[in-house]
């Protein structure tokens, strides 16, 4: 088991970093890249964040997979964790829910708090912590089971008590695939197309009614229209949820998120990566006014 | 815990994190779980105490020295005499033979399998192996007496006096019966060669021949002697084969066309007989299982380590 | 064949550049070399099994499994208390081996840390007793089980001591069963708030319990072969009757057949042939259900 340390002297630095982005309107900066067809989203306060990150490292065994990260969630904003592979980006959103637990050797250090409660305290209860941050997988992971059941095991194992046929009807019609599925409940979601498989997956997740989802890497094993389906799926839900994705694909951060953090990897002379945050701030002014060179050298490369 | 007040945001239920009642249930259950896979570790301590105060017993009463150095084995007579050396020799001559015969005819069928079968031909020959390794041994003891020792005097020349019960038709029904476990041992070790050494040897003009014994085989070389070793404790350890076919001696031989008994056979007949518990004939069955366990015991943890080794390397 | 060749280097007339020679004696003479150690193993199994279908032939009908064994009159000798009494032992085998081996195999792949040393030494003494002879085991039964807690040569003897012989078996074929289902259905499951052993028994149990039952059958069926052991616990004797409990006096077939191998008359001979072809009938249905089960319920993930 990871044992956390937190640390006294982490005290909110990621308002270090959010104190960078001035109130004003970031599309003066004149060195801005162009991208016309993007209109990005405006990031509401981060007053009231769901989580607060200081100093967090990760280490694998003796590996230092992420170095000192400082960020804010903000309450039903999307963030988006973007960068090369091997940032260590997916690192930190596993952290969110704890599932980094079930690697033995991993390790957390630093301060990982969620509405004000240290998430690695010593009497957290990690099955708690995953009721509320719930988690989407890069590949859709529906179970071997029908449709209705992979949408009702949350709940069942959360002991639900109240009529589950009225909770998948209203899970399955909030991720909008109630109208696909309503006649094949009872089949295998192993059935469905890939695309479908991922929403399901979502509509899993939102069933236990959780506050935050987690979704790492989401549309990357899927097709331009499925991806499109889900990010559609993403703008609606982060109405009643707070959402963090990791992705590799420059235009969906854009595109959906209200902020976004930039993450690279370092590489040291025995070739081991180490992932660091180089700029978090809202996701207009990442895209148009990066403060970091690594930054707008990456958005640049790929982006516009 | 957190020093400011926790800042309630609508929506949010106010929940604590921790958890809400203990889970007995987990914990109990893991306890369960661990129970049951120290069952395994409670058979090898049963293995030693059962086998160690009859074994010290009979030790008080024979010395080691004539145990492992005595030529005459008749502890079921009324002039009992202790030493083991004729079950250990009978032993060594019969699993000699056995592998003689499941050494070459293994690495084959396993080279065979992982470098030449294509996988029709794979599937379909593969579970025959399978088969051989399902046969119960009574069977196969059963064929050693009744059918190929009267084979063999029927083609050994008549001055070899190949005896009804006989090491030979023993050692070669065993050697079949442990081709199975050799084969698939080291067609594992085979296949866990990877390709990238094979091709690099390919694309140097290499044949095929070459290129498997040349090649895969020394790459694979720490699983293949685990294989052997591995069949070696099976044929050490074989009991009804011999004990059907192999027949019972007294003294030392080497004769491979005479009766001989080794140390299971006289485990298995000591024991079917009526021996009274706590007589130096009963410990016997202890001391000869004693050193059997121990002999097998080393074997198994060398091959072990062996197969070890090799996953280390390529997987 | 000829096929047009450019005029690059000096290609052999009439002949493709890169065709070798045709014929490489060394190449085919060691495939067929392998060929011939394969079918040493297909070779014996034919003829063991023409041996015994053509020594059985005579004696096989119902006075095999109406009739019990009989020194004086071996034309009318059966195996019916062979039969039963091989029944009886295994299911009780198999009530005590199989929880107990996948409860262990669902501890060691699901629960143990396999960093800690207690562990380790589990995971080596399983590998360890899977290739202890099983007279051995005969010694574990008749020291510990038989003597020195005094359960006497029973049923309940023959079944314990066959059950930790076959433990390893099903401990580790489970192992293997429970390692193929994918971990992401175990992180699916886990991210939704489920617990450890929620996940184990709604998702990850039910997905290995084909590869469970394959590897089961596989280890009742040496179980059912087994003679070695059970010939140091009492089963040698002629018994005349069915086991009635679980501290009955028993035999089973294959001792039953090493019993009648030991006879000197023929007609005994040919009687341990026709039990033999029942047993290896029993052991091929057993063996075909585990293939068809593994067949039929493959998951592709």
């Amino acid at each position: 088991m990871s044992d956390p340390t937190s640390r006294p002297d982490a005290h909110l630095p990621a308002q270090q970093r959010t104190d960078m982005s001035a109130p004003g309107a970031p599309s003066e900066a004149p060195g801005g890249i162009k991208s016309p067809q993007v209109s990005f989203r405006s990031a509401p306060s981060l007053e009231a964040p769901v989580f607060e990150v200081g100093s967090l490292s990760v280490y694998y065994g003796s590996h230092e997979a992420v170095r000192d990260v400082n960020l804010t969630v903000g309450h039903r904003q999307i963030t988006a964790l973007i960068g090369p592979s091997g940032c260590g980006k997916s690192t930190v959103l596993r952290c969110f829910n704890r599932m980094n637990d079930l690697i033995p050797t991993a390790r957390v250090v630093g301060k990982i708090r969620y509405h004000d409660e240290d998430l690695y305290g010593r009497e957290v209860d990690p099955i708690e912590v995953r009721r509320r941050i719930g988690m989407v997988f890069q590949k859709p992971n529906p179970f071997p089971k029908s449709i209705y059941d992979n949408i009702a095991y949350g709940p069942r194992v959360g002991g639900f008590k109240g009529n589950l046929d009225d909770l998948v009807e209203e899970t399955l019609t909030h991720a909008a695939l109630w109208d696909e599925v309503k006649d094949k409940l009872k089949s295998s979601a192993l059935a469905l197309s890939g695309g479908q498989q991922q929403r399901l997956c979502i509509a899993r997740t939102i069933a236990v009614k959780p506050e935050v989802v987690l979704m790492d890497e989401p549309c990357s094993a899927l097709d331009p229209i499925a991806t499109a389906k889900i990010e559609d799926l993403m703008e609606k839900l982060a109405e009643e949820f707070t959402i963090v994705i990791v992705t590799h694909n420059m235009q969906q951060a854009a595109r959906v998120s209200h902020r976004t953090a930039f993450f690279t990897a370092d590489v040291d002379d025995k070739g081991e990566r180490h992932g660091r945050l180089v700029e978090y701030d809202e996701t207009e002014r990442i895209f148009s006014n990066p403060s970091d060179r690594r930054t707008e050298d990456y958005i640049s490369g790929r982006f516009g | 815990m957190s020093t400011s007040a926790p800042k309630s945001v609508a929506g949010t239920p106010n929940r604590s994190l921790r958890r809400t009642r203990p889970r007995y249930g987990e914990a109990v259950i893991k306890g369960l779980l661990m129970a049951a896979a120290l069952v395994s570790v409670a058979t090898t301590v049963g293995i030693v105490i059962s086998l160690i105060p009859p074994a010290v017993d009979f030790f008080r009463q024979v010395s080691i020295s004539e145990f492992l150095t005595g030529t005459d084995w008749t502890p079921l007579f009324s002039d009992k005499k202790f030493g083991v050396l004729p079950l250990v020799a009978a032993t060594f001559v019969i699993t000699g033979i056995a592998l003689l015969i499941a050494v070459p005819v293994g690495l084959g069928a396993a080279i065979y399998l992982s470098e030449y079968a294509r996988p029709r031909v794979r599937q379909l020959l593969k579970p025959s192996l399978e088969v051989l390794a399902g046969i119960p041994t009574v069977v196969y003891g059963f064929f050693a007496l009744a059918f190929i020792t009267p084979q063999l005097q029927d083609i050994l020349p008549e001055a070899w006096a190949l005896e009804v019960r006989s090491g030979l038709a023993a050692g070669l029904v065993m050697g079949v019966m442990i081709v199975p476990t050799i084969a698939s041992l080291t067609e594992d070790a085979l296949s866990a060669v990877p390709h990238a050494l094979r091709e690099g040897a390919f694309a140097l003009g290499s044949g095929k021949r070459t290129v498997s014994v040349r090649v895969v085989v020394p790459a694979a070389l720490s699983g293949i002697v685990a294989a052997c070793v591995l069949g070696i404790s099976r044929a050490v350890g074989e009991t009804m084969i011999v004990l059907i076919a192999a027949g019972v001696s007294t003294g030392l031989r080497f004769n491979p066309f005479m009766e001989m008994e080794t140390m299971t056979a006289f485990i298995a007949r000591a024991a079917s007989g009526d021996v009274p518990v706590d007589s130096i004939e009963y410990n016997t069955i202890f001391a000869v299982g004693a050193l059997l366990f121990l002999a097998t015991f080393v074997m198994n943890l060398i091959a072990i380590r062996l197969v070890r080794k090799y996953r280390e390397v390529y997987e | 064949m000829t096929a047009p060749v450019k005029e690059v280097g000096a290609p052999a007339p009439g002949r493709p550049m890169l065709a070798g020679p045709r014929w490489r004696p060394g190449e085919s003479l060691f495939r067929w070399l392998l060929l011939a150690c394969l079918s040493v193993g297909i070779v014996f199994l034919i003829a063991l099994l023409a041996y015994v279908v053509g020594e059985a032939w005579p004696r096989l009908d119902s006075r095999l499994w109406n009739n019990f064994p009989s020194i004086r009159r071996p034309e009318n000798a059966g195996a019916q208390s062979a039969i039963f009494g091989t029944i009886w032992v295994i299911s009780f085998t198999a009530l005590f081996c199989l929880p107990t081996g996948i409860m262990a195999a669902i501890y060691l792949e699901e629960y143990a840390d396999q960093e800690r040393w207690y562990n380790r030494l589990i995971e080596l003494n399983i590998q360890n007793l899977a290739a202890v002879p099983s007279i051995i085991y005969g010694i574990l039964g008749l020291g510990l089980l038989a003597r020195q807690l005094a359960l006497g040569t029973t049923v309940l003897t023959a079944a314990l001591t066959l059950s930790l012989l076959v433990l390893p078996v099903v401990i580790i074929a489970s192992r293997e069963a429970i390692r193929a289902v994918p971990q992401s259905i175990r992180h699916a499951s886990l991210a939704l708030g489920a617990t450890q052993w929620q996940t184990v028994w709604r998702q990850v149990l039910p997905a290995a319990v084909p590869g469970m039952a394959t590897g089961s059958i596989l280890a009742l069926s040496r179980a059912i072969g087994e003679a070695a052991p059970v010939i140091m616990l009492g089963a040698v004797t002629f018994v005349m009757f069915n086991p009635e409990g679980l501290d009955s006096s028993y035999t089973v077939l294959p001792v039953q057949i090493y019993n009648w191998i030991s006879q000197s008359r023929t007609e005994f001979h040919h009687l341990a042939a026709a039990a033999i072809l029942l047993l290896l009938v029993i052991l091929l249905v057993m063996n075909a259900a585990a293939i068809w089960l593994r067949n039929r319920y493959a998951r592709r993930w």
